[in-house]
């Protein structure tokens, strides 16, 4: 079952008609690219308005992806929570299980939706960014499904640190190109991204992987990766009949956090979306945009961003490479600053505990994003009623950090 | 109304508009250099200021926006430079050339304020489109800075009208889709292309993206009211850093002498 069609006075009636969330979005491209933008929202308009392109991702969504993916009440984590709570205290903690979807994490929703799209538009190569790897692995799996060449940017530090995944895209027949410019991490890939782009805009289709860049990205990304809180919404319902309280999600761009959060919106539920506080928010080695960071426009939209008093971009920092992206999706900024969203940070020292935790308690490796997540519920899960029910989505799993993790534990692999 | 920018682009032959980037090698090193171009011949001055992120650019300019930032040219010192050149050269026009970030960091007014105070005549910012021109047009129109629009190949004639909306200072024609420095159009293209936008708009056209040679620049002037010469000054720069004035002033000598006789040529 689905929820009702948004009233006028809805949260889930953004962006506007020029792609505004609030003063946020937008499309703040190069004039080069402006025609292109503006031909992909004609095309996504008209998929949308079409059952047989709603039918082809729902058919590939289920029989590709694994779609719907199951929710999972954890229930040892929850009364290991309840242990240090007080008597009455001890939310249950029920998760979302995305990390079990095809590729392993929600990245692969997305970018079903986007390839029907590029094929739609008759695109014939695509294109796309990543940092830690999972949307290019994404990407890279849909190109290889559907017979489409794919190039995937990528900062050469990622590349150094995140091998497996790269050989992952490289065996699904993927060209992945090291990006050497600027500081070789996930914003230059997309400045990368964007190059290739202006310079192939006849036959090239660029797949962004989070709910930023110029509008419709952020709209469509989002819409493709609402089967997240869609398919919760409903199997809460089904099987304890009543929606939960409180959703929990980690945010680097922002897309499974939204996923989650937006057919949620206009219901009575609290949200809470977990940046990543690196090494801490009282210094500038973070990834907390929306906590650290100041209003600005970068790839395409107007958005919060982690900038000097120049507007010179500052580098992001996280334990997780998929979150230390120093910009955040537009309808994010635009939720926190309507105060229906509440945002907050972790550690990376947090999340390497959050990481243990579940893996202990439920036999369940999380990747380090949702790992963040699941530290911000350890903080919060303790100070509810025990009849108080959180859903956090576990987006990824953790295969691609054990080497991480290791060596943060001093572990030799 | 004439302006300093309407004037610099003469009836008889195109105006040379030439690109530095703010603050490379550093900030004391431009105004040396930017006095070149003008010995050189420029009748425009574009100074861009550096970005983190310049995702229009190519190599050469990409370097060069990391260099000046690795030096630690600051929005103050660009300023700064703007005055200065402006104070040595009342005559010729100067043009900010940058990434919608650093310009509205502060606010939209607080930059077009600036800009005024700096003598500053046209602002060319890569990522704002007219879709998203009240975050800094209204505020530089009002303080009389043009707001300078760019055309490209995929700017087709339905699209143009709006692109010409509440431009201002010349019409910068990007010759190729893709990013600056990398590959020179077809002349034919630009000259279909110069004759499509000269039909719809009475704001000079300067064509730019991969300019690089004095023939090249010739057969531009032929047809358009200026041409843009960027990446090719700024690998000058890179080569000789602070001691770039000499090589530039050469250089942009060069362009400008083909320029100048390049419609007599095609003419005899």
């Amino acid at each position: 079952m689905t929820n009702a069609a948004p009233k006028p006075n809805s949260y889930r009636n953004q962006p506007d008609a020029q792609g505004h969330f609030g003063p946020f979005g937008g499309r703040y491209v190069a004039e080069t690219l402006m025609p292109l933008v503006l031909d992909l929202e004609k095309h996504y308009r008209a998929a949308q308005a079409d059952p047989a392109f709603k039918a082809q991702f729902d058919d590939l969504l289920e029989h590709y992806v694994g779609r719907p993916s199951p929710l999972y009440y954890a229930e040892r984590l929850t009364e290991e929570l309840r242990m240090g709570a007080a008597p009455d205290k001890g939310a249950q903690i029920w998760f979302k299980r995305d990390e079990l979807n095809h590729t392993g994490a929600h990245k692969i929703n997305n970018c079903i939706g986007q390839i029907l799209l590029a094929m739609r538009m008759g695109k014939t190569r695509i294109i796309a960014e990543t940092g830690a790897g999972q949307h290019g692995v994404a990407t890279a799996t849909v190109c290889a499904r559907f017979g489409l060449p794919c190039v995937i940017y990528m900062g050469a530090t990622d590349v150094a640190r995140q091998q497996p995944n790269v050989f992952r895209m490289k065996l699904l027949g993927a060209e992945v190109i090291p990006v050497t410019s600027g500081a070789a991490t996930l914003k230059d890939a997309m400045n990368e991204g964007l190059r290739d782009w202006v310079a192939n805009v006849h036959d090239t289709f660029y797949i962004i992987g989070t709910a930023a860049g110029p509008h419709p990205y952020p709209e469509l990304v989002r819409d493709f990766q609402s089967v997240i809180g869609k398919e919760a919404r409903a199997q809460m319902l089904s099987r304890i009949n009543r929606l939960p309280d409180l959703l929990v999600a980690a945010i680097g761009g922002g897309s499974n956090a939204l996923g989650l959060f937006h057919p949620f919106l206009d219901d009575d539920v609290k949200m809470l979306g977990v940046e990543a506080a690196g090494y801490g928010l009282d210094g500038n080695e973070h990834a907390a945009s929306l906590l650290g960071g100041f209003p600005g426009i970068l790839h395409g939209n107007k958005t919060y961003l982690l900038q000097d008093e120049d507007g010179q971009i500052t580098e992001g920092h996280s334990i997780s490479a998929g979150l230390d992206y120093p910009g955040i999706g537009p309808e994010h900024a635009w939720l926190k600053d309507m105060g229906r969203v509440e945002y907050t940070a972790i550690t990376d020292d947090e999340a390497l505990e959050g990481f243990q935790l579940l893996c202990r308690t439920e036999g369940i490796i999380p990747a380090l994003e949702p790992a963040h997540a699941i530290a911000a519920v350890t903080k919060v899960a303790p100070t509810m009623d025990r009849d108080r029910i959180i859903l956090a989505n576990l987006c990824g799993r953790g295969d691609k950090d054990i080497f991480t993790v290791a060596e943060k534990l001093g572990v030799e692999m | 109304m004439t302006t300093r920018l309407s004037s610099a682009f003469p009836a008889d032959r195109a105006a040379l508009v030439c690109f530095v980037t703010a603050g490379d090698p550093d900030a004391a090193s431009t105004p040396a250099i930017l006095d070149a171009l003008v010995e050189g011949g420029a009748d425009v001055i574009e100074l861009g200021m550096p970005f983190t992120d310049p995702m229009a650019d190519g190599p050469a300019i990409q370097a060069a926006n990391l260099r000046s930032l690795a030096a630690g040219t600051k929005t103050a010192d660009i300023l700064q430079i703007a005055t200065g050149f402006r104070r040595r050269h009342p005559d010729v026009p100067l043009v900010l050339m940058g990434y919608a970030n650093p310009m509205t960091r502060r606010g939209p007014e607080w930059f077009a304020d600036a800009c005024a105070q700096a003598g500053v005549d046209g602002v060319i910012c890569v990522d704002i489109p007219v879709e998203e021109d009240a975050s800094l047009g209204p505020a530089l129109r009002a303080k009389g800075i043009a707001p300078i629009r760019l055309a490209t190949p995929t700017t087709d004639a339905a699209r143009l009208p709006a692109v010409l909306e509440g431009a201002g200072g010349f019409l910068y024609y990007v010759s190729v889709a893709g990013i600056t420095g990398k590959q020179q159009a077809v002349q034919a293209s630009i000259e279909e292309a110069v004759a499509r936008l000269k039909a719809s708009t009475d704001l000079p056209i300067a064509v730019g993206f991969g300019v690089r040679t004095p023939e090249q620049a010739a057969a531009i002037g032929r047809v358009a009211d200026g041409v843009v010469v960027g990446s090719a000054i700024v690998e000058i720069v890179s080569e000789y850093g602070a001691d770039a004035a000499g090589p530039v002033r050469d250089y942009v000598r060069t362009l400008a002498d083909a320029i100048a006789t390049a419609r007599q040529t095609a003419a005899a």
